[in-house]
């Protein structure tokens, strides 16, 4: 009688059963955090459990630079310098450092330019995507992680969710976490997605549905039919926005391509690799029930000033735009610039168009996947796309102003990321509008937003 | 303990995120260093646009607000799980978030670290109140007085919250509640 999130925070609190409401002390599987939250949580640890404390499990916490990086703001390169003795000086095993050298500064380098890779070989992007591709993420259990978009990694089953730089560090010290169980609302997901639709306007659509605020304090659980024929990967762009409604986390239930994604993950990382999977009761007690047809949707947008505000695509078709973005861990992934790509290919953009790839991972497959002896990489460039090796959160969330594609002037944005609220990508007055990759691929190359059907 | 806040109110609307309340710029300022609190505090809403809000929260060149209380609409605090976001607000002397609704991870952080009292407001307080209007807060009779007009409104009780605030945080709760060793 409980749901998916229930049932794994029952058995991380060590209780037969919970029900919404109630509030409970769970067991972190795992601790994330990373350069922009990491060293506030490291000063909350070391203030509150004393100078030399030590972390509650050295194997259990990963810490991921990826926020303010390429900058050559001195105190966001301090902050990775910051994570790096913290990570010496507790021995901890996860730690995807920028550069190679363990007794080493990270200084950023502008001179070298914004699109050549400046990081070394234990680097790992950003955060969420890194987490599951170097096999930290697993069914049935629960990862807390100083960023909202942690609800991500509910894509393989698992309870995830974004906290503070206190409870982290109270987690830090503790490896507990006392939470209030949320409740359920369900998203039945029926049929499957159409040519030019994508899993970004399935979560799009439900947030215009729900509101900006719809599921606050609440779980999103996805499943049903769609929901099983979505990939891998679309299921991480679905769980990643559960926090645009608000949403303390957003779950998938666990199938083959979970535990083929896991398998592979763990094996090559040679991380923990026994998980148990939550698996659906007969019935469940939901919030609300939601049946989303995916046959039915349409390219979705969500207009400036929050990503509640949906539009279709096709009735935006005046709406002028500066600029096109593509990145971050909703939309960086290798299937969002393939989407990108198919869009683009031979043709050329009329807007400045910026790709940030999550993670090196991505830079390397989207170099080495050739369509006709052309590498997508190589046929983005083509179209005048101007990609950087430099994977990270970049623009996303504006950052440092020499970020790369920072909007440092009132623009407007058409951009494949996961939230659009005033000042989100830079300056205070510009304006962003979410799109799935297809969408942006296709606006970037009319200048206006674009149905990418109507190409 | 009696606890009545009184002061200017500084209102804003619906949906204020973390990158209103702090813009990601300046995420960089660590908010356990003393210096880079007292930094964090002279940012603290200058995200808002200002087509929408002339008023600045905090003036130019200073590091505090001249006013304790906020008043906003639905969702105040919405967006990242950033601490730096009720941090700055705390650092600038606010002591009071009144809204109509708030952000999960906001307002957890809100008494998680003990900057600030996160209240809902019965009523749509953004759309009764201005800039500048003087207001008292009793937290323990959940009443809102406004000083011009003489009107009261109802605020819904914080509960368990309250003392966790008082005590200036989840840590030094636990420690006063011998939950964690001191």
């Amino acid at each position: 009688m409980m749901t998916l999130t229930e049932k794994i925070l029952a058995r991380a609190a060590g209780k037969a059963q919970v029900k919404a409401g109630d509030n409970v002390w769970v067991k972190a599987d795992t601790l994330m955090t990373h350069d922009v939250c990491g060293p506030g949580t490291i000063g909350v640890f070391k203030r509150e459990f004393g100078e030399h404390a030590r972390v509650w499990d050295k194997e259990r916490i990963v810490i991921i630079p990826d926020h303010y990086i390429f900058t050559a703001d001195s105190r966001s390169n301090r902050n990775v310098d910051i994570l790096r003795d913290f990570v010496r000086e507790q021995g901890l095993k996860y730690f995807y450092d920028v550069i190679d050298d363990p007794e080493g500064k990270w200084v950023f380098n502008p001179a070298q330019g914004l699109l050549k890779k400046q990081y070394g070989s234990q680097y790992a992007g950003v955060c969420h995507t890194a987490l599951a591709q170097r096999g930290h993420t697993r069914p049935g259990e629960v990862l807390f992680g100083t960023d909202s978009h942690t609800c991500m990694a509910g894509a393989f089953n698992q309870f995830a969710t974004g906290i503070g730089n206190t409870d982290a560090g109270f987690v830090m010290g503790t490896g507990k976490l006392l939470i209030k169980v949320p409740e359920t609302m369900h998203f039945r997901l029926e049929g499957s997605l159409q040519p030019g639709v994508m899993a970004k306007d399935v979560i799009l659509h439900i947030i215009g549905e729900i509101g900006f605020d719809g599921a606050t304090y609440r779980a999103m659980q996805f499943d049903g039919e769609g929901a099983r024929s979505l990939s891998v990967d679309d299921r991480m762009t679905v769980a990643n926005m559960a926090i645009e409604a608000g949403g303390k986390n957003g779950i998938f239930e666990f199938d083959e391509k979970t535990e083929a994604y896991v398998r592979h993950r763990t094996e090559t990382n040679g991380t923990r690799s026994e998980y148990e999977p939550v698996e659906r009761d007969a019935s469940e007690n939901f919030f609300s029930e939601h049946v989303i047809d995916l046959d039915k949707l349409e390219p979705t947008v969500a207009c400036h000033p929050d990503p509640g505000n949906r539009r279709l695509a096709r009735e935006l078709s005046d709406l002028g735009l500066d600029r096109a973005y593509i990145g971050s861990c909703t939309g960086g992934k290798t299937s969002d610039f393939i989407a990108f790509a198919e869009v683009i290919r031979g043709k050329s953009v009329v807007i400045d168009t910026f790709g940030v790839p999550a993670t090196p991972e991505i830079v390397d497959e989207l170099k080495s996947t050739m369509w006709d002896g052309t590498s997508v990489w190589q046929i983005m460039t083509d179209a005048g796309v101007q990609m950087t090796e430099n994977a990270g959160c970049s623009a996303c969330l504006g950052g440092p102003v020499d970020t790369f594609g920072r909007m440092n002037k009132p623009l407007k944005c058409i951009s494949a990321t996961n939230r659009n609220f005033p000042g989100r990508m830079g300056h205070k007055e510009s304006q962003v509008f979410l799109a799935s990759p297809a969408t942006v691929a296709a606006s970037a190359l009319t200048g206006k937003v674009t149905d990418p059907r109507d190409l | 303990m009696s606890k009545v806040i009184k002061g200017p109110v500084f209102v804003v609307q619906d949906n204020i995120d973390t990158d209103q309340i702090i813009p990601a710029q300046y995420l960089n300022l660590i908010p356990t260093i003393a210096e880079e609190y007292e930094k964090l505090g002279s940012y603290a809403l200058c995200g808002l646009p200002d087509s929408l809000y002339s008023e600045r929260y905090v003036p130019e060149g200073q590091m505090d607000s001249p006013f304790p209380i906020v008043v906003a609409g639905r969702n105040f605090g919405c967006g990242s799980s950033r601490e730096h976001a009720p941090i700055a607000m705390g650092s600038a002397d606010c002591q009071l978030v009144l809204a109509e609704s708030f952000a999960r991870i906001f307002f957890r952080n809100c008494v998680a670290t003990g900057e600030l009292y996160p209240c809902e407001s019965e009523e749509r307080l953004c759309e009764i109140l201005k800039t500048g209007d003087v207001i008292s807060v009793d937290l323990d009779t959940c009443q809102v007085h406004v000083e011009s007009t003489g009107k009261t409104y109802a605020i819904k009780g914080l509960g368990d919250v309250r003392s966790v605030v008082d005590a200036g945080g989840l840590f030094n709760y636990a420690r006063q509640h011998d939950m964690i060793s001191s």
